[in-house]
C-alpha cells in the first residue's frame, strides 16, 4: 500500500507540530522519519495511523482518501514507543487481539499467532504476561501484535527508543529482515540518525514541523540540504567566516574554494566532518601546520583536537590503525587539510 | 504466603516479628477478648442469641445495604475517578478534595445532615414524598448513608491505577481495529479489576461496620431499619455483654469470610502483576 500525504497541518495549543507536509511513499518501501524531539515526526506518523486528526490536508492510502477514516478501518499496524501492550493479557492474547476483533475463527487465530511467535523468536512464551518479558521481547510482541491483522502499512514510533544499545542493534537487523520478507510498506520514526542511516532506504528529515530533506542515506550524509541537517546528521565542525573574494573564503590558514554565486563580504558558515580532515605527520600537499592538543579515543576512530594557530582549533578523526601507525600523540606537530566541506549562507 | 527476597530494608526476621507482635496487640488481642467473652454463653444460648428474628433481620439489612452501597460506589466511584484522572476542568481540585470529605466528617454529622435533607419534610425528601417514596427511616436511607461514607474508598483506590493506565493502550486497541466499546470492556476495565475489587471491599467493609451516620437516618425500627452494629450497642446498654459479643463474633466471621473470598478473587484477577 502506498502512502500519500498532501499539505498536512496540525497545531496543538498554538504550537505548529506539523506544517504543510506533503510526501509520497511507494508500496513496499522502508522509510525513516528522522528528527529531534518536538520536530513533529510522531504527530505525522499518528495522523497517518488515524490516531490524530489533522487540522487540514489530505491523507491517501493506496490512492484512496483516508483523512477522516477511523484508525480501526485503515488497516495500518502501529508500534508504540513504550510497547503499549495489554498488561492483563498473555503474549498469545496480545497478538491475537487484532484477530479476535475481526471475529476470526479460533483455529485461524491459533495458526497465525504461532506463526508470528516463531517469527519474533518467542515460541513457547505464549502464556507469559508482558511484565515477565524483557524490553526487547516486549517490543517484538508489540510488532507481532501490529502485524497479526496483516496490515498493509507498518508504522513504528521510536520503536527502539527505550532499549539498550545492544538490543537496539539486534532489533534493527531483525526489522530489516522482517521487511525483506514481508515487504510491508514501513515508516518508522527515530531520533537516532545511525538507526535511520543503517535501516532505511530513504530518510525524511523533519525539523520544526517541516520536512527539510528527503533522500537516500548517502545523499543526506554527503549532501545536507540545510544548516540544520549539516549539524544534525553525523558529527561536524563548523566555522563562521566571510567570502574573501569571488569564489574563495579564508578561515585561519585554510582556504575554501566556494561557489562563485556567493558575493564578496557575504557571511557564510562552513561545515566539514572530522573524518574529512586529512592529518599526516609529514607535509604532503596543500596542508597547513597544526598541533595535536587533545586526544579522544572513540573506538574505531581516534579524535584529535588540532590547534591551527591564531587561537583556532578543529576536530579531526583518524582511523585507529592509521593513528597508531603514525604515532600521533598530544603535543605533536602535524599537517592537516580539509578534503570535503559544505558552505551555507548565514 | 510468598516470601520475597530481602531488598534494601534489612532484617526480615526482625520486621516479621514486629509485624506479628503489632498485629497481635492491635487486632488479634481485642478479637480474642471478644471471642473469650462470647464463650461465657453456652452453645444453645449462643445460637439463640445470634439467630433471633430481630438479629437475623439486622444481618439482612446490614449486609444487604452494604453490598448494594458498595456496588453503587464501585460504579459511580469509577466514573468520578475517571473524570478526575482523565480530564482537566475548572474546579477540579475542589472536586478532588470533596471526595475525601466523607472520610473527615464526623459520621454523626453526616447522619444528621442526610436525615435533615432526606426526611419527608427535608429539602430532597419533600420532592420524593408525592411519589410515595420515603428515603429517611427506610432501608433506602440506610443504603444512602452507606454510599456516602464508602465513596472515597473506590475513588482513591482507582485513581492511582487509572493514572498509571497508559492512554496509548487505548490507542493501540483502536489501531488494531477494536471499537470503543470493545476497547473499554476488553482492555480498560480488565486492567482496573484488581484495584476495583480492593475499592469495593474497602467500601463494603466500611459500610458493614458503620454506625454513626446510619443510626440517625435509619429510624432504628426493629425488624425493619435496625442495623447489626446498633443491636450490639443496644445490648451493651442493657448490660448484655455476652449477647453483644456473640453478635459481634458472627459479624466478624461473616466479614472475615467475605474479605478472604474477595482477596482470593483479587489474587486471581491480578495474576499478571505477580512478577515485575
Amino acid at each position: 500500500m502506498s502512502i500519500e500525504v498532501r499539505k498536512l497541518n496540525k497545531t496543538f495549543n498554538g504550537f505548529k507540530a506539523v506544517q504543510d507536509i506533503s510526501l509520497k511513499l511507494e508500496s513496499g518501501s522502508l522509510v525513516a522519519l528522522l528528527g529531534p524531539s518536538g520536530s513533529g515526526k510522531s504527530t505525522l506518523l499518528r495522523m497517518i495511523a488515524g490516531l490524530e486528526i489533522p487540522d487540514s490536508g489530505e491523507i491517501l492510502l493506496t490512492g484512496r482518501e483516508a483523512t477522516f477514516v477511523s484508525a480501526k478501518e485503515r488497516n495500518v499496524g502501529f508500534v508504540f514507543q513504550h510497547y503499549a501492550l495489554f498488561k492483563h493479557m498473555t503474549v498469545y492474547e496480545n497478538i491475537a487481539f487484532g484477530l479476535r476483533v475481526r471475529n476470526q475463527s479460533e483455529a485461524e487465530i491459533r495458526e497465525k499467532v504461532h506463526n508470528l511467535l516463531s517469527l519474533i523468536q518467542l515460541s513457547g512464551f505464549e502464556k507469559r504476561y508482558p511484565s515477565q518479558l524483557s524490553g526487547g521481547q516486549r517490543q517484538r510482541v508489540a510488532v507481532a501484535r501490529a502485524l497479526a491483522p496483516s496490515p498493509e502499512v507498518l508504522l513504528l514510533d521510536e520503536p527502539f527508543g527505550a532499549l539498550d544499545a545492544k538490543v537496539r542493534e539486534e532489533l534493527r537487523d531483525w526489522i530489516l529482515k522482517l521487511h525483506e520478507e514481508s515487504k510491508v510498506t514501513t515508516l518508522f520514526v527515530t531520533h537516532d540518525q545511525n538507526e535511520a542511516l543503517e535501516v532505511a532506504s530513504r530518510i525524511l528529515i523533519m525539523n520544526h514541523g517541516k520536512i527539510e530533506q528527503d533522500g537516500t542515506p548517502i545523499e543526506i550524509f554527503d549532501h545536507p540540504a540545510t544548516h540544520f541537517i549539516a549539524q544534525f546528521v553525523g558529527e561536524t565542525n563548523y566555522i563562521d567566516t566571510e567570502v574573501t573574494e569571488k569564489g574563495l573564503a579564508v578561515w585561519g590558514p585554510f582556504r575554501f574554494p566556494i561557489n562563485p554565486s556567493f558575493t564578496k563580504g557575504q557571511k557564510v558558515r562552513i561545515y566539514f566532518r572530522p573524518h574529512d580532515v586529512y592529518v599526516t605527520e609529514q607535509f604532503e600537499t596543500l596542508q597547513v601546520k597544526a598541533k595535536i592538543k587533545k586526544t579522544r579515543f572513540k573506538g574505531t576512530v581516534i579524535e584529535y583536537l588540532l590547534d591551527i594557530g591564531e587561537g583556532k582549533s578543529i576536530f579531526a578523526q583518524v582511523p585507529k590503525g592509521v593513528a597508531l601507525a603514525s604515532g600521533f600523540k598530544d603535543g605533536l606537530d602535524v599537517y592537516a587539510a580539509i578534503t570535503a566541506f559544505h558552505v551555507f549562507p548565514l | 504466603m510468598r516470601f520475597k527476597s530481602t531488598g534494601v530494608l534489612p532484617g526480615f526476621g526482625l520486621s516479621m516479628g514486629f509485624t506479628l507482635t503489632y498485629l497481635s496487640l492491635i487486632v488479634l488481642l481485642p478479637l480474642a477478648a471478644l471471642i473469650l467473652k462470647t464463650t461465657t454463653l453456652t452453645w444453645p444460648q449462643f445460637v439463640d442469641e445470634v439467630t433471633s428474628p430481630r438479629v437475623m433481620a439486622s444481618y439482612r439489612l446490614t449486609f444487604g445495604a452494604s453490598l448494594i452501597a458498595a456496588v453503587i460506589n464501585s460504579i459511580f466511584g469509577a466514573v468520578v475517578a475517571w473524570i478526575l484522572v482523565r480530564y482537566d476542568f475548572y474546579g477540579k481540585r475542589v472536586v478532588d478534595a470533596l471526595v475525601d470529605l466523607p472520610f473527615a466528617l464526623p459520621t454523626a454529622v453526616a447522619g444528621i445532615t442526610l436525615t435533615a435533607i432526606y426526611a419527608p419534610n427535608g429539602s430532597i425528601g419533600k420532592l420524593f414524598k408525592p411519589l410515595g417514596i420515603s428515603i429517611a427511616y427506610t432501608p433506602l436511607g440506610v443504603t444512602l448513608a452507606l454510599i456516602f461514607i464508602g465513596l472515597p474508598f473506590v475513588v482513591r483506590t482507582l485513581q492511582p491505577v487509572l493514572e498509571s493506565l497508559d492512554p496509548e493502550i487505548e490507542k493501540a486497541a483502536l489501531s488494531l481495529g477494536a471499537s470503543r466499546w470493545y476497547t473499554v470492556t476488553r482492555v480498560v476495565l480488565p486492567s482496573l479489576i484488581p484495584a476495583w475489587i480492593t475499592g469495593f471491599s474497602l467500601s463494603f467493609a466500611r459500610a458493614v461496620g458503620e454506625y454513626g451516620s446510619v443510626v440517625f437516618i435509619s429510624g432504628n425500627m426493629p425488624m425493619k431499619t435496625e442495623i447489626t452494629p446498633l443491636l450490639i450497642i443496644t445490648k451493651l446498654e442493657q448490660y448484655d455483654y455476652a449477647g453483644a459479643t456473640a453478635i459481634g463474633v458472627v459479624m466478624l466471621f461473616i466479614s472475615f469470610t467475605l474479605l478472604l473470598a474477595i482477596n482470593w478473587v483479587q489474587d486471581k484477577a491480578g495474576q499478571h502483576r505477580v512478577i515485575h
